[in-house]
């Protein structure tokens, strides 16, 4: 019902209470190297195609682990798989295997 | 929850109250919201308590509700501002008391900028003569009438007809206080017992029998906000922000809400039908909802003035389930009575 | 001129330098507040980075003064210039006679309480890193019951206008990387969280106990300094703060919250420096004669400084300092006696 005019707003807040991360998990599983991410931003920084498209891999894994996997996958969708961010990161994270565990996990699903 | 934690914060954050002798201010908008509250205060500490609160019909508004929503500047609050000031000295007084947590707020802050500023007091002195050929001190004490009711907790106590116990099970009643964001927030050493564990509601509750409810939102907004609720695109965020205190106060059950701000009632009040409206989701143990009172209500009931004379029947959510909890004795027909 | 030297504290500092001066030749005399010596290492449990004994560290700096005289619950009330000699009064009514004094007067913790929206004791669940590190020490003071979720709030107290204490104490970060392996090593199914604002690893092997909090103990980091803390109806402490990596307000309700209190000048530094006539700088602690080269030299004649008597330090940072101030008052005593 909204014949006022106005509705609650949706809260953006993350509640770590109720969050759900468990597809961070999964990928952790497979590539444990993505616990080491010190949100650097290089891989974001040398992405060949992050000006053209929302492609942010740090902000990514970001949002997994807090469980916000809609807004997660979105930052990667336009990812080519070219590997220059696993050339640049400084953790040694092989942030292309983290991102195809990703496509792969959510073409299954 | 270590009780005496908080007790060593009241113990630091304590201010002078006067004693006697108040120039009394209202506010603009509690008259229309919870019409019989300044009148009672009124009529508990002049004619029950015996003490001198003097009242102009000169006085206006502080100009708070314009400043908050920016349809006024700075120096055009601080001459009104002045003008009450020099109200209060035209009539020999020095202690000045307001109803009103915005205002509260307002006379702190302009005495504040003045202190660091003396040539705009001198500039808002030019301009009120200009005006008004007035002239003002500045009060030797600002404080709130909540602090005055804070003070005269225990007297109000022992003259006191009821207390915030459950009649029936003996327990007191579970109480959440809720204090005007402008009462200690801007400056935490006018409040009594500070910005984070403010102790002048707590103090009423507890003196008069109730037992204080801290839920995890307690120091957030009522939801009115000012501009939240005052413009029109934005009043999603009031209902929200009252909703997420709700949400947060329900797993505690509270009994009753108290309050020491214009605003912070109304919202409280009002926004609960409007939630359930929106959400279907009625709060109160009993689906009642959680009655929501001005501190002078409270302070009426506790001495045992007819809730009807209290304007109780002006709240949204229905007061008899809290009246009945404590055993107050009224006369339902007369809720509507002109 | 005699050759006893005073040493004002009874911490590493304290105790090593007088290590050092007796090995010098010298007399050192420690005067400590405290009824025992060892400041606030006697307190702790382990030391950052590889988790090393507190108390082993502390056995090895007092076994070779422990034939050093000390007067313990005992303050410096006046020193006063006497030719080359300082004749100093000590509460109790004692007097020592002095070529040299070496301030050692360590700092405070910061009283966590100050940050009133952390709820420091009020909120159960609410403790600081000295609580923990008692606790992991004697498993007395607080009561810590299988929790599982422990969050750490650094700078409590540091990086802080409001407190003022504008100062980073250097060492929080580490300890509550530290602090938080250790939960996670003692209660292998809690998830614990560090809220920062910035993680300054700075020395040997601090990054590889970051690391290892990463990808061993899977302890997440979330940057945003926490805004305040509360209590839900079961009792767990909520804190607020911003997750600032991805720009959103964040939520956490916990078994047990840790405060990283920060490393602040004392009133004893307060009262020495009066006493004494030496430099304070805005942060509280004393100012020395050169920040670079001479972090040992009071500008005072006769007067050393070691220890975080100059700002927050590291405890292999101290015992540098205190053999530099040794050495630094044995080449001032040889000059006086060749004099």
């Amino acid at each position: 019902m909204n014949r006022f005019g106005y509705r609650l707003s949706p809260s953006s807040q993350i509640d770590l209470d109720v969050s759900d991360n468990s597809l961070f998990r999964d990928i952790l599983a497979g590539e444990p190297g993505i616990s080491t991410c010190i949100a650097c931003g290089s891989c974001v920084a040398s992405c060949s195609a992050g000006v053209f498209d929302k492609i942010s891999f740090r902000k990514a894994l970001h949002l997994l682990e807090a469980g916000m996997d809609t807004e997660a996958v979105a930052l990667l969708e336009g990812c080519m798989m070219c590997g220059k961010c696993t050339l640049v990161c400084p953790r040694g994270i092989n942030t292309r295997h983290a991102i195809v565990l990703i496509k792969r996990k959510l073409n299954k699903g | 929850m270590i009780v005496e934690g908080k007790k060593k914060i009241w113990s630091e954050y304590q201010k002078d109250i006067p004693d006697d002798h108040y120039f009394y201010v209202r506010s603009c908008i509690r008259q229309n919201f919870f019409p019989a509250s300044e009148k009672v205060f009124l009529d508990i500490v002049r004619n029950r308590l015996g003490l001198d609160f003097f009242e102009t019909p000169h006085h206006t508004t502080c100009g708070g509700i314009a400043y908050h929503s920016d349809s006024i500047p700075q120096e055009t609050l601080m001459t009104i501002v002045a003008r009450q000031f020099a109200l209060m000295t035209e009539a020999g007084y020095e202690n000045y008391v307001c109803s009103c947590i915005t205002s509260f707020g307002i006379y702190n802050e302009i005495i504040d900028t003045w202190h660091h500023y003396p040539e705009l007091e001198a500039k808002i002195r030019g301009l009120l003569w200009e005006a008004s050929k007035r002239e003002f001190k500045i009060p030797k004490s600002v404080v709130h009438a909540s602090d005055v009711i804070y003070k005269l907790r225990n007297t109000i106590l022992e003259n006191g007809k009821y207390r915030l116990v459950n009649k029936t099970t003996g327990e007191p009643l579970r109480v959440v206080e809720h204090i005007g964001c402008h009462y200690s927030k801007m400056f935490p050493s006018k409040g009594v017992g500070g910005a984070e564990y403010p102790y002048v509601l707590t103090g009423m509750a507890e003196a008069w029998g109730g037992t204080v409810i801290d839920y995890p939102e307690r120091r957030h907004c009522c939801g009115f906000g000012f501009r939240q609720y005052l413009v029109q695109a934005n009043r999603g965020y009031s209902i929200s922000n009252t909703h997420k205190k709700f949400e947060s106060m329900a797993p505690f059950k509270p009994d009753m809400i108290i309050t020491n701000c214009p605003g912070c009632p109304y919202f409280l009040d009002r926004w609960q039908y409007v939630i359930e409206e929106l959400e279907g989701k009625t709060y109160g143990a009993d689906s009642k909802g959680i009655p929501v009172f001005t501190y002078e209500e409270v302070a009426g009931l506790v001495l045992g003035y007819d809730p009807w004379d209290l304007g109780l029947q002006m709240h949204q959510t229905a007061v008899e389930p809290l009246l009945d909890k404590i055993g107050i004795i009224y006369n339902k027909e007369d809720k509507y009575k002109i | 001129m005699t050759d006893r030297v005073l040493i004002i504290g009874g911490g590493p500092a304290g105790l090593e330098a007088a290590n050092q001066l007796n090995l010098l030749g010298y007399k050192p005399v420690i005067v400590e507040k405290e009824d025992i010596l060892g400041g606030h290492l006697a307190k702790w449990d382990r030391l950052f980075p590889e988790g090393e004994r507190a108390d082993t560290v502390l056995y090895k700096l007092i076994k070779p003064v422990e034939h050093t005289p000390v007067y313990l619950n005992t303050i410096v009330e006046k020193a006063d210039k006497e030719g080359n000699n300082f004749r100093v009064k000590l509460s109790g009514g004692k007097e020592e006679i002095v070529s040299a004094i070496l301030v050692c007067a360590g700092f405070s913790l910061f009283p966590a309480e100050k940050k009133e929206e952390y709820g420091y004791g009020i909120y159960n669940g609410v403790i600081t890193s000295s609580d923990l590190e008692k606790w992991f020490k004697t498993g007395k003071g607080v009561n810590i019951n299988n929790p599982s979720k422990v969050g750490f709030v650094h700078c409590v107290g540091s990086r802080d206008e409001k407190v003022c204490n504008r100062q980073c104490s250097k060492v929080c970060c580490v300890t509550a990387v530290k602090q938080a392996c250790e939960i996670r090593e003692k209660f292998p199914d809690s998830e614990v969280f560090c809220f920062y604002m910035d993680l300054r690893m700075f020395g040997r092997k601090y990054e590889d106990l970051y690391l290892k909090a990463q990808n061993k103990y899977r302890v997440r980091f979330i940057r945003g300094r926490v805004s305040e803390v509360s209590e839900d109806f079961t009792g767990k402490v909520v804190i607020k703060a911003e997750d600032t990596l991805s720009s959103k307000p964040l939520k956490v309700s916990l078994d047990l919250v840790v405060l990283m209190t920060g490393m602040i000048s004392n009133n004893s530094i307060e009262k020495i420096s009066g006493i004494l006539s030496l430099n304070r700088a805005e942060d509280g602690f004393i100012e020395p004669a050169d920040t670079i080269t001479k972090m040992y030299d009071s500008g005072k004649e006769g007067i050393f400084l070691a220890g975080a008597v100059t700002g927050p330090k590291t405890i292999p940072e101290t015992l540098s300092e205190a053999r530099a101030s040794a050495l630094a008052i044995h080449n001032y005593l040889s000059k006086k006696t060749i004099q």
